[in-house]
């Protein structure tokens, strides 16, 4: 069982862009304490998107008559592997790079197509993904926000989405939205539509979390007017599109990353301190040794990707242990610094372990929940 | 060369010598002479010495398959230790002998020391070969024997390696007896497996047997003489899945998986042996630390691209 995930290299024309994107990062963090390099994924810094959109570091599956770079997505293992890893400020593009992209690409109609994507590719047109509902977590086929087709062919869109990342600082939404049919109806009557977000009858409320930020947000829609081209994809087809939407979200490597600002500042902490004991070294291994095997795990999902496969399951597995180790790390630095209580912890270090201990929980939450992916996992094994 | 060409036979092979009764034999104390001498005559104790010296010159990571059969059908003798003594016996000009080799890489027990008539020493490039003196564990049906006064701890990346690739085929045997398992058993009227409290611990099972797959992958990759990062990796992750794999593959199973007579235990018990052979995972992490922090001001991800 999941014998096609096998050890991959990425190629080394892949490898070429590293030393040209490091130096545009490099410059992006340079004034960025530890803490807020942790916060990569909720870091919102428009010019640096813009930035990597002109580099070309953008939309790196579209093809170039959409303005993308039309490459692999072992180049762009690469460029989220050099992104995270940094702790660079990769929200403001994140998500239309990362799904709104693929998704308008495969789903959307030509024009569509000619709209978003070359915005998108130059990071000017940010996303925002609709899909929690007060009612609907896990159980994402129950949402009740409706849109009613118009006798122009347009819709009006009532209801409210939640747990919205980066709603307050997005151009669009693309939003999961009942178009026909009841709740009973389930994954039935489902379709996806893009809203303009500065359209009349939007309210948008930022939630603030338990760290301070706000990269969250409540999102009402009350009559708003959609024009026909709202929609994307099929009518009714909504369901299928945002599973194909999760593979995109659940493969890459941003499952492995996203504790490991906190790892180099520990151990930046061990070599100022000198502590080389037998324990520390064990762990400063143990943590090392397992990511070595979940980025080995990565790539190979990545190359499924790269073979024009969808791995939904294998990538389910591979960000089941990723976020269960991101999630392992705070605790064990933790652990580890306050075994040690006479020996001085630089403030900075002490805010960035606390900041990914308080936010770890979200590790397993975004994009499906443990319990959610472990499901998908079963019924890849035959279960149900 | 299509492996696949030397897989099938392999397996075939090794499930005519290898019956779940011949394994419960062999462990029992009785002659393994047999089993021993079908693979002496399939020419698969050589696959990974050199083609002029007369072997099929396989890379480690071509054998890894052959390898993973091994622990996968709990073959109760040294065949991947044997292979691998070999390779390195041929290379350093010394003949092997006809019988079973097995590794010694510490103080500890040494897998299938209580089946062998030689134990490998030394270093890769100076092997040193010694008729097997072993003492008993005393552990139930244990085929790993202690062997005392031998210096063999520049093998123990290799050996580590190997121990590694035999988890790895072991543990896809285990995930697949328990879903088959959960699919089969019945309570409350209904499949076990379709539980969603037992669904999630299997789910977890597969995640670790396919990490287990790919750690194993990392320590064959660089061949006979593994990089000292790659072997950490394998051993550490490998061992670290062994446990939780045989701890819910029990648990799933019930009373029945430690009986005697239900094939689990055969596969569970070399689980538990594999991960403490040649330094279980807080060895390895140890070894992995050590190399880390030699290189200061490294982050992880540079530290990983270059491991």
């Amino acid at each position: 069982m999941f014998e096609t995930l096998t050890l991959s290299a990425l190629p080394p024309e892949d490898e070429a862009i590293r030393p040209a994107l490091r130096a545009l990062i490099a410059e992006a963090i340079a004034e960025l304490p530890v803490h807020r390099r942790a916060r990569s994924w909720v870091g919102f810094d428009a010019s640096f998107s813009r930035k990597l959109g002109q580099a070309g570091y953008l939309g790196l599956s579209i093809p170039q008559s959409y303005g993308g770079a039309d490459r692999s997505p072992f180049t762009r293992f690469v460029v989220v592997e050099e992104l995270l890893s940094a702790g660079a400020p990769v929200a403001a593009h994140w998500i239309a790079d990362r799904q709104s992209g693929p998704l308008i690409r495969h789903f959307g109609t030509e024009e569509q197509r000619q709209f978003y994507l070359p915005r998108i590719c130059k990071g000017e047109a940010l996303f925002c993904i609709g899909m929690s509902e007060p009612g609907s977590g896990s159980d994402l086929a129950s949402v009740r926000t409706r849109a009613e087709p118009q006798e122009d062919g347009g819709w009006l869109l009532n209801g409210q989405k939640i747990w919205t990342t980066n709603a307050t600082h997005s151009d669009y939404m693309i939003a999961l939205v009942r178009t026909s049919g009841t709740s009973a109806d389930r994954q039935q009557g489902l379709s996806q539509l893009i809203v303009d977000l500065k359209l009349p009858g939007i309210t948008i409320r930022p939630i603030v979390d338990l760290t301070g930020d706000a990269h969250f947000a409540e999102v009402f829609f009350d009559n708003v007017r959609l024009a026909p081209d709202a929609l994307i994809g099929a009518e009714g087809q909504g369901w299928k599109q945002v599973t194909a939407e999760l593979a995109f979200e659940r493969s890459g490597p941003e499952r492995i990353y996203s504790s490991v600002v906190l790892i180099d500042a520990w151990v930046r902490h061990l070599e100022a301190v000198g502590r080389k004991d037998s324990a520390t070294m064990r762990l400063v291994g143990s943590l090392t040794a397992q990511l070595a095997v979940l980025r080995e795990m990565s790539l190979a999902v990545t190359a499924r990707l790269v073979a024009g496969e969808s791995p939904v399951v294998e990538a389910s597995l591979m960000k089941d242990l990723g976020t269960g180790f991101e999630q392992s790390v705070p605790q064990l630095i933790g652990d580890d610094l306050a075994a040690h209580p006479d020996e001085p912890v630089d403030a900075e270090l002490y805010r960035t372990l606390l900041y990914v201990t308080h936010v770890a929980p979200s590790f397993s939450l975004r994009g499906g929940t443990r319990e959610i992916l472990r499901g998908i996992i079963a019924r890849g094994l035959g279960l149900r | 060369m299509d492996m696949q060409e030397l897989i099938d036979p392999f397996a075939r092979l090794i499930e005519d010598l290898c019956t779940p009764a011949a394994v419960r034999a062999v462990e029992a104390g009785g002659d393994a002479s047999a089993m021993w001498d079908g693979f002496v005559e399939s020419g698969f104790l050589d696959a990974l010495v050199a083609e002029d010296a007369g072997g099929a010159g396989l890379s480690l990571a071509d054998a890894a398959p052959l390898i993973a059969l091994l622990g996968r059908h709990a073959v109760p003798l040294p065949v991947g230790d044997t292979m691998i003594a070999r390779a390195l016996l041929a290379a350093a000009g010394v003949e092997a002998p006809a019988g079973p080799i097995v590794i010694a890489t510490g103080a500890g027990a040494v897998p299938f020391g209580a089946v062998a008539s030689h134990i490998l020493s030394g270093t890769p490039d100076a092997p040193i070969l010694t008729e097997a003196k072993v003492q008993a564990t005393g552990v139930h049906h244990d085929v790993d024997a202690y062997a005392t006064g031998l210096d063999g701890k520049a093998l123990r990346p290799i050996a580590a390696v190997l121990r590694a690739m035999l988890i790895s085929g072991a543990a896809g045997r285990v995930m697949e007896m328990t879903v088959s398992y959960a699919n089969e058993r019945s309570q409350f009227g209904k499949p076990i497996g379709k539980q969603q409290a037992v669904q999630q611990q299997l789910s977890v099972l597969a995640e670790q047997a396919v990490a287990a797959r790919i750690a194993a992958a990392i320590g064959a990759r660089s061949g006979l003489a593994p990089r000292l990062p790659d072997a950490a990796v394998a051993k550490h992750g490998t061992s670290l899945a062994a446990a939780q794999i045989a701890a819910i593959a029990h648990a799933v199973h019930g009373a029945i998986g430690i009986s005697e007579e239900y094939d689990l235990q055969l596969l569970t018990r070399r689980l538990h042996g594999w991960r403490l052979a040649d330094g279980s995972e807080g060895y390895w992490a140890g070894v992995l630390g050590e190399l880390r922090m030699a290189q200061p001001g490294k982050p992880t991800a540079d530290f990983l691209r270059a491991a």
